[in-house]
């Protein structure tokens, strides 16, 4: 954070380039690209979440899909309710937020931690897809939404302009709405963590026991993160829900838990940029892999990771930091030293 | 009466396989703090070296009792020279390998054998209690539950590999600096541990569909009994099988599957923040 | 052994492709010889891939054949196939592919009823003619869908009541727990109440489940008399070897509407099978001309196949129906297309007869009832042009042609 605040100029500069290539994308790339540049991007979002409650917060949830999947359902239900997407998107950062909260509450007020919260998460993952697996019958309907069970509830109304549910976002503005989602949500999140809040938040991640001796409250802390990253996971799953107009229970699959770890560990740990860099590579070697026949698409995908945590253990993006700052200030070598002693040592561990 | 004992039974089973699915990964993880996300594929590995072996006319007993340990147990050493010992201290590296590890083992088997192969029949038959029946194998299931639980207690309590096993976990360095070689303590806690995964998967393979994926089903369920048993392997495991398989079954029985499932999944989240170190943080500390 | 087949694979569908240029080398100049594209969206990998291998193999076989034979209105055929890994994701992925980049003519595919609702909203939306070959729960009812599979009208209705005249009036049904499962045991309870029969129980279980014993124990309690079992996938395999080795195998008797659909029959052990009836609307035992010259040319591209089912069949006929229609509208347009196949196409296939419903965009076809013997089907019933009444009683395309959803039918 100390680097990013120093450098107020290079922030602005990514920041405009970013926005610029949001506007600048549709007039270049067809639209099969675009929409999968919009899944992307959503998916972004998603790693956000996790990028920011377990670099940042210390919390290693293997169960993100579980606010991912509550969003896109909540998302999914209103919108058929109320015909009109702008509420149905509050509602999927919202139920999200209050679920976090109230499982954040029993977790962190019973001061549970480490694997085992990794393991409650994964547990109310499992929960939560065989509940909504088994709401196949035409007695699960919410309103004029039925839930569909494992079958997932179909064309799901997609984003139309706010107040106005005739005007239907076309492919060009739902990669509008969706990318600057994503850039939105990163600047967010920055800002978060330049707060005090963030800065505590860091410091609750590194030592718990002296964050709390400065008169802090760790578990306050943890459940503010948390929830925060729940509200962000549902945001990614509204607009999830959005890029394919469909819903089901494999939103909630083991896998995508899995795979959001995955794209948190390759982009970098203790990053924002990172989560996202894994998600958009790792998306992208997936939809790939499909469309070779040589290989089994797991035989690929498998080999792929075991040789990147083998050659690059730090993730990219702090590797990538280390080589450009090693260049950069070669003489001084103090510029390395700083990226590394950035990196979130206890969440490692 | 009869039908009482036949659901005894049956919980009998549920805790008698949990208790060989977790026991490997109890010392994967419990000892070694390595989350293996290819457990499940040990589990496949061990079943198919059962299948494969007795199809090519080998006595079935031997396939599952002899063959599926040893292989998977070689598999194991291999995988922990070749990948996991680089990784020891680093869990969050070692889950991304291991789940890579997982996917390329799916992707080997299927490209090897396909998407099906030909099971083996169950062994033993059924026996009737008054009009109910059920079948010997189950309480075979039960008998080598019990044995691979005494089998890991004397080893680890008897033995002078136990012992400097035990101690390793306790402080590497500290072992390292009385002649004790670590990487070889390792190396061969974690060929144990996929050896008694391997024999598991040998015992389901008659009871279960043997595909590529089957090991997707067991993971989940593995890990939460092994850390909601907490960190004493033995009376850890045991307590957690024998309480989720309780819960499980008699769940399933007397509601649906589906919320035989939920109900166990609910337990577990109940029970880990009551008892935050585990089972075995609680009543059994310092046991094995 | 599969890596290098598939490659074999890739450079024989090259060179039949070649084979068949020559004849066209004349107008290609012009590029009206490019070829059509033909998408598929199957599962190579994951769990569902033993489902979706030979599928896929059965729709390069027949494109093939329609290549050697000169193509399709003078143009060879190119299969553009994307493994869908099992994941709905990769399904909405690849089907956005398929229509936006790829443009392909028509798209066949989709196995499990999530993933043809996933991507039966995308080609809708981007217009491209759209082929379910699996046999499903029914109810689809969507003009740019043709769903040539079997529903539970032309199955269950006949499986039940032979059931039910070998065995007893009591039922107890197992199924998985999901859409498909679910549908198919409210149509098994109809079927046994219009028998006269009664349903003791109905018990759902989610697709990862493996332990059967409790289970085993209530239908003991249970007694019923007969077991229908929709159950689905590897981990339910599980069910038919802990039901034998409780030794219930012999005392009540088993009918399926899933049982076989993959390999069941060669998978599990005699004992383990043997007796358990089924009904579907192809078997690869099946004796008639189209049908062993059919079995013989996939066995001999692919010769680790499995083994054919339905679904594999059903995929091929999907295949030469939509040929059908191309030839008869002389155009690959989407709209001509569906009109002409609307027209009363049909086509003579490895089944009998297939023939498309104009009104439910469903297929008339024959089918069969057989019971597990010595690790095959041995067919004993065949029933021939089924209608597909469950989604005729939901769905009308000639009155309400712009309808589209999949109706929950009323039963």
């Amino acid at each position: 954070m100390t680097r990013f605040a120093g450098r107020p100029l290079l922030n602005w500069a990514a920041l405009a380039a970013a926005v610029a290539a949001l506007i600048a994308v549709p007039e270049f790339v067809e639209i099969f690209t675009l929409m999968q540049f919009t899944l992307f991007a959503a998916m972004g979002v998603l790693a956000l979440s996790l990028g920011f409650i377990w670099g940042y917060g210390g919390i290693l949830s293997f169960g993100q899909t579980a606010f991912f999947g509550l969003g896109g359902y909540a998302y999914a239900v209103s919108v058929i309710n109320l015909g009109d997407s702008t509420g149905a998107i509050g509602i999927a950062i919202a139920l999200p937020a209050v679920f976090a909260a109230i499982l954040g509450y029993f977790v962190f007020y019973g001061r549970i931690s480490d694997v085992y919260l990794g393991v409650i998460t994964l547990t109310v993952t499992l929960i939560l897809f065989n509940v909504v697996n088994a709401t196949a019958g035409d007695e699960y309907r919410i309103g004029a939404a039925a839930l569909g069970g494992f079958n997932g509830m179909p064309s799901v109304p997609t984003f139309n302009m706010p107040g106005n549910p005739s005007m239907v976002l076309d492919p060009t503005q739902g990669w509008y709405a969706t990318g600057g989602a994503l850039i939105f949500v990163y600047v967010a999140l920055r800002l978060l963590l330049r707060s005090p809040f963030g800065r505590i938040a860091v410091a609750v991640r590194e030592n718990e026991v002296r964050a709390s001796l400065l008169g802090y409250d760790p578990r306050l802390i943890k459940l503010g993160v948390f929830v925060v990253g729940g509200a962000v996971a549902g945001l990614g799953g509204a607009l999830y829900v959005n890029w394919g107009a469909f819903v089901s229970p494999t939103i909630f699959a083991l896998s995508l838990s899995a795979e959001i770890i995955i794209w948190v560990t390759v982009g970098g740990l203790g990053t924002l940029i990172g989560p996202v860099v894994g998600c958009f590579m790792i998306q992208y070697l997936d939809s790939q892999i499909g469309t070779q026949q040589t290989f089994n698409s797991n035989l690929a995908l498998g080999a792929i990771l075991i040789v990147f945590v083998l050659l690059l253990p730090q993730g990219l993006i702090p590797t990538l930091r280390t080589l450009a700052g090693r260049a950069i200030a070669a003489p001084s070598r103090t510029a390395a030293k700083t990226t590394v002693a950035e990196r979130p040592a206890e969440a490692r561990q | 009466m009869d039908l009482a004992f036949i659901i005894a039974l049956d919980v009998l089973n549920g805790a008698a396989s949990l208790v060989l699915l977790c026991l490997g990964l109890a010392i994967i993880f419990g000892m070694m703090r390595v989350i293996n996300l290819a457990h499940g594929e040990f589990v496949m590995l061990g079943a198919y070296a059962t299948v494969i072996s007795a199809n090519a006319g080998l006595n079935i007993w031997i396939a599952m009792l002899v063959v599926a340990p040893l292989f998977v147990g070689v598999v194991g050493i291999v995988i922990e020279r070749c990948l996991i010992r680089f990784l020891y201290g680093r869990l969050v590296d070692t889950m991304l390998a291991t789940w890579g590890l997982s996917l390329l083992i799916v992707g080997l088997v299927t490209t090897l054998y396909g998407n099906t192969i030909k099971g083996v029949p169950t062994p033993l038959g059924g026996f009737s209690v008054g009009a109910y029946k059920s079948s010997y194998y189950t309480l075979f299931l039960a008998a080598v539950a019990l044995v691979m639980l005494a089998l890991v207690y004397v080893v680890m309590r008897r033995t002078r590999f136990g012992l400097v096993a035990r101690a390793t976990m306790q402080n590497p360095g500290m072992a390292a600096t009385l002649g004790v070689n670590p990487s070889r303590i390792y190396m061969m806690s974690f060929g144990i541990g996929a050896a008694i995964t391997g024999l598991a998967g040998g015992l389901l393979a008659p009871v279960s569909g043997v595909v590529p994926t089957m090991g997707a089903a067991y993971v989940a369920k593995a890990f939460i009994t092994v850390v909601g048993g907490g960190s004493a392997i033995l009376a850890g495991t045991a307590s957690a099988s024998g309480l989720f398989g309780l819960i499980n079954q008699l769940g399933s029985y007397f509601t649906t599957p589906v919320f035989g499932e939920v109900i166990l999944f609910i337990s577990a989240i109940i029970l880990i923040r009551i008892l935050p170190q585990g089972i075995s943080g609680r009543f059994f500390k310092g046991s094995l | 052994m599969r890596l290098p087949r598939r490659s074999v694979l890739k450079a024989t569908l090259s060179a039949s492709a070649a084979l068949a240029s020559p004849a066209l080398l004349t107008s290609r100049a012009f590029g009206a010889d490019a070829p059509i594209l033909v998408g598929s969206l199957h599962d190579q990998s994951g769990p569902i891939a033993a489902s979706g291998v030979p599928m896929v193999d059965s729709l390069i076989l027949a494109i093939e054949e329609m290549n050697a034979a000169g193509g399709l209105l003078g143009r060879p055929l190119k299969l553009v196939h994307y493994d869908t890994q099992s994941n709905i994701q990769m399904y909405s992925q690849y089907a956005q592919q398929l229509a936006l980049k790829d443009k392909v003519a028509v798209v066949h595919g989709g196995i499990t009823s999530a993933s043809r609702e996933a991507i039966r909203p995308t080609f809708d939306r981007f217009k491209v003619l759209y082929f379910y070959n699996t046999l499903y729960e029914g109810g689809v009812c969507d003009r740019n869908t043709f769903c040539t599979g079997t529903t539970p009208a032309q199955t269950v209705e006949k499986l039940v009541p032979y059931a039910m005249k070998k065995s007893g009036k009591k039922a107890y049904i197992i199924a998985a727990d999901y859409n498909y499962g679910q549908i198919t045991a409210k149509w098994m309870t109809k079927y046994v109440k219009d028998n006269g029969g009664e349903i003791l129980s109905v018990d759902f279980f989610p697709l990862d489940v493996t332990n059967f014993g409790p289970t085993i124990s209530k239908i003991q309690a249970a007694k019923p008399d007969l077991l229908l079992s929709a159950l689905v996938g590897g981990n339910h395999t599980s069910f038919y070897r802990q039901w034998t080795s409780a030794g219930m195998k012999a005392q009540i008797p088993i009918a399926s509407t899933t049982f076989g659909l993959v390999n069941e029959p060669s998978t599990l052990d005699e004992k383990e099978s043997d007796g358990v009836i089924g009904a579907y609307g192809y078997f690869e035992e099946l004796t008639t001309p189209a049908s062993t010259s059919y079995v013989k040319k996939l066995k001999a591209k692919f010769p680790d196949i499995p083994y054919i089912s339905e679904l594999a069949a059903a995929t091929y006929e999907g295949f030469y129906l939509w040929a059908a229609g191309v030839k008869a509208a002389n155009s690959i347009e989407r709209d001509k297309v569906v009109a002409a196949l609307e027209g009363g196409i049909s086509y003579d296939g490895p089944s009998g007869k297939v023939v498309l419903d104009h009104a439910t965009h469903h297929a008339i076809r024959n089918a069969y009832l057989a019971v597990a013997k010595d690790k095959k089907w041995s067919v004993i019933e065949t029933y021939e042009q089924q209608k597909p009444l469950d989604t005729a009683g939901v769905c009308d395309l000639i009155k309400k042609p712009t309808d589209n959803q999949q109706y929950v039918i009323k039963i």
